[in-house]
């Protein structure tokens, strides 16, 4: 059985009186200690996502339709009392940028504590032992006295461990990480995702890694779920979709990674740019944006179908993948290769 | 997704006058406050024309008519709002309050804004140990107060001239003493604002132009920072009559041969003991409606010049 | 935090000498003391005597030193009105003040803080939006007005509280004449101090709900909801603490406004407090008590304003580090 399973999920933001579609029927599972990414562009929905799951979506925002189910127990249905419960004890949450998401006049220890505490009944003593031994694991030297010390005492690398030990205290089974290396300098957020990476394997957690940078998501994920205007376009072992991406979004995203451009040379940018809520367009949303684009593709959405190993929604795929059916088995395979 | 903090009004130009109207004609509030503020100006204005008794008439006090209740109460068809302790029309007398009042507290914020102002644009024009000074004396002028410091310069004027002498110049006085302590609210403004228009490439461009300090002060920077200036403005003015009003409360404002809203009230306390309570409540009224209208005009042009606001 | 402090203490002494400066000129320059206490028939050689006594033909300077040095043993001149020296009336006048000014914030930090708590929580509910209105006429009605509106309805009209005065004291180790002992003192505090908290009030609860409505925003919020802490921790632990910071600073800067206030306070209600004291002592043209007025004002200002930074201090982390900043 899956940990987590999103099915149809519909997540809208209520905006005078109208309300703009942020995640159109998501749907994915995630099984006890996987690691899954989920990348993007900024404004896909990553985020609306990785929240939505605990239902901590901005105030405008709310679940219109669908299931979160976590060991089978329907989330979205869930009060704030539930909820809590879940929330840092079952599925912990590693926020963007560190010098943000500790509170500037708690200490350290207070915060770190607290978590424990509300959740467990247990002495002040045996938190703060806890506590420290969670500093230890996240390779801060000098726990004692950094339990003591205050956010602003802290470089951004420290905090985030610091943060990723306060997602530790409860021992999760679920860890949500939404951009958690962004913010950093290029040198820390290696050692970051090392420590992530070697905690999740440690503990057996699952995590859950928003990113738009394909390079962090293929050393951590085993699996990649690709965002587009708040939909799932592609899904797949996370070597395959690098390897062999399908959906024209994904192609275009690596080809935009500037290691696949010779020295020299303009960076494969994909044409235009993320459309707003407000105004997605009909068919497939990509289909502004797509160079493959047909008459088809402004009208019809397009199911999210199997090819090979992973899982996409694009028409054209569809249409070769019924061509494939019908035709000549090495014919067709050229006609894919021709058009990447 | 986070923005950068937008701390500072924008600009205020050309297109910023059509904002501002279209925006006031969108919003009922803020339209019934402006009516309500060009009202009580006009009111003002005509006041010596639309007053029913003239003030300066020396018939007007009668005391044999004193402390006749508004007409709906008494039936008394001469006096709309009734009269007063001496025997004065209510009316008349309020109508010449409103125009004291909003005189003092226009003429005090030109003051201020023109002290604060010109004190912003130096401090964040030249910055260093100017702006450090000039901004240490704004933290210690506002941290006294301006009420506590007109309270006591008001105090000493009194006692120094005697009460005859100062009777005579109080609407001068009153305006000096609200206009002076208030302006470091202007200056800070500006200054900020200033701060933040020196970063701009234009200012750099005008310098490099050759244009004196001055001229770029003046002619460069100071149309930019029109927006907040209306904001505080507006306020202030709300603010500096609540001032004069509570300084002619205490009986250091204007004298009651010569009544503003504030001592009108002053006078009328006297007499809610004895039950004569229109004689207090109705320049009250007349006061908090004005202080509303202007309050109100004053937080809807921030709302609507800041940016920052249109996300909620 | 040393650095702080002698900073501090640089700063209020400059502060008490510019205050003194202005007292002892009040003193210096304002009516005829000798007239004062001698009256109008008294003889220019009298006067011409007592003035000699006085010292009143020195120059400015040596008087103000004089004056100085007097006012750092305690010694702020006699009033004329009283007989007594201009400290021991005001002093004595204190404890009355204190009290009513003291019941005024508590009573506001009381009400308020719930308030703007809860308009910040829920901005949308009916009763944050009627609270919101009533703070924005609240701030629109001047303090005097809201006093006779009180001393009407709950004194002319109802009879509930008394209007005037201070009622009965009680005496506390022989060196405090407290109202807030006895039935008759409190039911004589109730009205006044009403009265300054509500004028107070609506600065507070529209800024305590911006403020909050801003740190509810942050992301070390939502951190903590994903925590899965509870509303009660988050709001009044995590929010309150931040939203603390601002409104320490602007309460120290409302400390002035707060004694302008007490003063109009005290002259509606007759309060028998350093205000109505100086009020008074302004028509009398008691200057000594005008001028030690203002020495012990600017006194309590001083130590009010060093308490202020304290505090913050105590909240705010990152202030005990980087003194320097202030």
């Amino acid at each position: 059985m899956n940990l987590l399973s999103v099915s149809h999920l519909n997540v809208n933001f209520q905006v005078k009186k109208q309300s703009l579609a942020a995640l159109i029927d998501v749907s994915f599972t995630l099984n006890r200690g996987e690691r899954i990414a989920i990348v993007g562009e900024s404004g896909a929905g990553k985020s609306v996502l990785g929240f939505s799951i605990v239902n901590l979506i901005g105030k405008p925002g709310y679940i219109a339709s669908g299931s979160i189910k976590l060991d089978n127990k329907e989330l979205t249905t869930m009060n704030l009392r539930q909820l809590q419960e879940v929330r840092g004890k079952r599925i912990a949450m590693i926020f963007q940028d560190p010098m943000m998401t500790l509170n500037p006049v708690l200490s350290i220890g207070h915060q770190l504590v607290e978590i424990i505490r509300s959740h467990t009944k247990i002495t002040y003593k045996d938190a703060k032992n806890i506590a420290i031994e969670k500093l230890h694991k996240v390779q801060i030297a000098s726990p004692e006295t950094r339990f003591n010390q205050y956010p602003h005492e802290l470089s951004g690398g420290m905090r985030q461990r610091v943060i990723i030990a306060s997602v530790l205290l409860l021992n999760p089974d679920i860890i949500i990480a939404d951009e958690p290396t962004t913010a950093l300098d290029v040198t820390i957020q290696a050692e970051i995702l090392q420590l992530l990476l070697a905690i999740c394997r440690d503990h057996g957690v699952a995590l859950i890694l928003i990113s738009h940078d394909l390079g962090v998501v293929s050393k951590v994920a085993e699996r990649t779920l690709v965002m587009y205007a708040g939909q799932i376009v592609e899904e797949g072992p996370t070597l395959e979709i690098i390897n062999d991406p399908q959906h024209p979004y994904t192609q275009g995203l690596l080809n935009a990674l500037p290691q696949m451009t010779l020295p020299g040379h303009r960076l494969n940018q994909i044409q235009g740019s993320m459309p707003p809520l407000s105004e997605r367009p009909s068919g497939c949303a990509f289909h502004p944006r797509c160079p493959y684009a047909t008459e088809a593709c402004k009208q019809q959405q397009p199911k999210f179908i199997y090819s090979g190993v992973s899982s996409v929604a694009c028409l054209m795929i569809e249409n070769m993948i019924d061509e494939f059916d019908r035709d000549d088995p090495v014919q067709s395979d050229n006609v894919l290769e021709g058009e990447r | 997704m986070k923005y950068p903090r937008k701390e500072l009004i924008q600009p205020l130009s050309g297109s910023r006058w059509n904002h501002i109207v279209s925006g006031l004609i969108g919003d009922k509030l803020a339209m019934l406050a402006l009516i309500v503020f060009v009202f009580y100006c006009l009111v003002a204005l005509l006041a010596p024309l639309v007053a029913p008794f003239d003030m300066a008439d020396p018939q007007f006090m009668d005391l044999m008519q004193s402390d006749i209740p508004p007409r709906w109460i008494s039936g008394d068809e001469r006096f709309l709002l009734g009269t007063d302790a001496q025997g004065r029309d209510l009316l008349s007398v309020i109508l010449y309050g409103t125009r004291l009042s909003l005189t003092i507290g226009i003429c005090a914020v030109l003051i201020q804004a023109t002290l604060g102002i010109c004190i912003g644009l130096m401090a964040g024009y030249f910055g260093g140990r100017i702006d450090n000074f000039l901004m240490r004396c704004a933290d210690i002028q506002l941290s006294f107060s301006n009420m506590m410091v007109a309270i006591v310069f008001l105090a000493i004027f009194q006692s120094m001239f005697g009460m005859a002498y100062f009777q005579q110049f109080a609407m001068i006085i009153l305006i000096l003493v609200i206009g002076l302590t208030e302006w470091p609210l202007f200056a800070r403004t500006i200054r900020a604002s200033v701060l933040a228009e020196k970063q701009k490439e234009y200012v750099d461009a005008a310098r490099i132009m050759g244009i004196g300090s001055r001229r770029v002060m003046f002619r460069h920077i100071l149309p930019n920072t029109l927006s907040p200036i209306l904001v505080i403005f507006t306020i202030q003015i709300a603010n500096a009559i609540v001032a004069e009003a509570a300084l002619s409360f205490l009986g250091l404002g204007m004298p009651a041969t010569q009544p503003s809203l504030g001592s009108l009230i002053s006078e009328g306390f006297a007499y809610m003991f004895s039950g004569s309570w229109w004689i207090c409540v109705i320049p009250s009224v007349t006061l908090i409606v004005l202080i509303m209208a202007m309050n109100l005009l004053g937080d809807w042009l921030r709302d609507h010049l800041n940016p920052r606001t249109y996300k909620d | 935090m040393l650095t702080f402090l002698l900073r501090r203490l640089l700063q209020a002494c400059f502060v008490m000498i510019i205050i003194s400066v202005i007292s002892f000129a009040i003193q210096d320059k304002l009516g005829d003391p000798v007239q004062q206490m001698m009256g109008m028939t008294a003889s220019s050689d009298d006067r011409q005597q007592l003035r000699e006594a006085l010292g009143l033909n020195d120059g400015f300077v040596s008087q103000y030193w004089r004056f100085a040095k007097g006012a750092i043993q305690g010694d702020l001149g006699t009033s004329y009105y009283f007989k007594e020296p201009a400290l021991d009336v005001i002093l004595s006048k204190l404890p009355a003040t204190l009290e009513l000014a003291f019941c005024a914030i508590l009573l506001v930090i009381l009400v308020a803080t719930p308030c703007g708590v809860l308009a910040a929580i829920n901005p949308k509910h009916i009763l944050s939006r009627l609270l919101m209105f009533v703070s924005s006429i609240g701030l629109s009605v001047p303090i005097f007005i809201v006093a006779i509106l009180l001393v009407y309805v709950f004194s002319i009209e109802h009879n509930v509280a008394p209007s005037f005065g201070r009622g009965d004291t009680t005496d506390v180790f022989g060196l405090w004449q407290s109202g807030i002992f006895n039935k008759d003192g409190l039911r004589h505090l109730i009205l006044p101090s009403l009265s300054l908290a509500i004028a107070l009030m609506p600065i507070f609860v529209r800024l305590i709900r911006a403020e909050m409505m801003e740190v509810l925003q942050s992301e070390y919020i939502r951190f903590a909801w994903s925590k899965g802490l509870s509303a009660r921790r988050i709001y009044f632990v995590h929010a309150l603490k931040n939203t603390m910071l601002p409104i320490i600073t602007v309460g120290g800067i409302q400390a002035g406004t707060l004694v302008a206030y007490t003063i109009l306070t005290e002259t509606i209600f007759q309060w028998p407090g350093m205000g109505y004291l100086f009020m008074d002592a302004v028509s009398r043209v008691d200057t000594p008590l005008v001028a030690a007025y203002l020495m012990v004002v600017g006194g309590i200002f001083v130590v009010t304003n060093t308490l202020v930074d304290l505090i913050y201090g105590l909240v705010n982390p990152t202030v005990r580090l980087a003194s320097h900043g202030l």
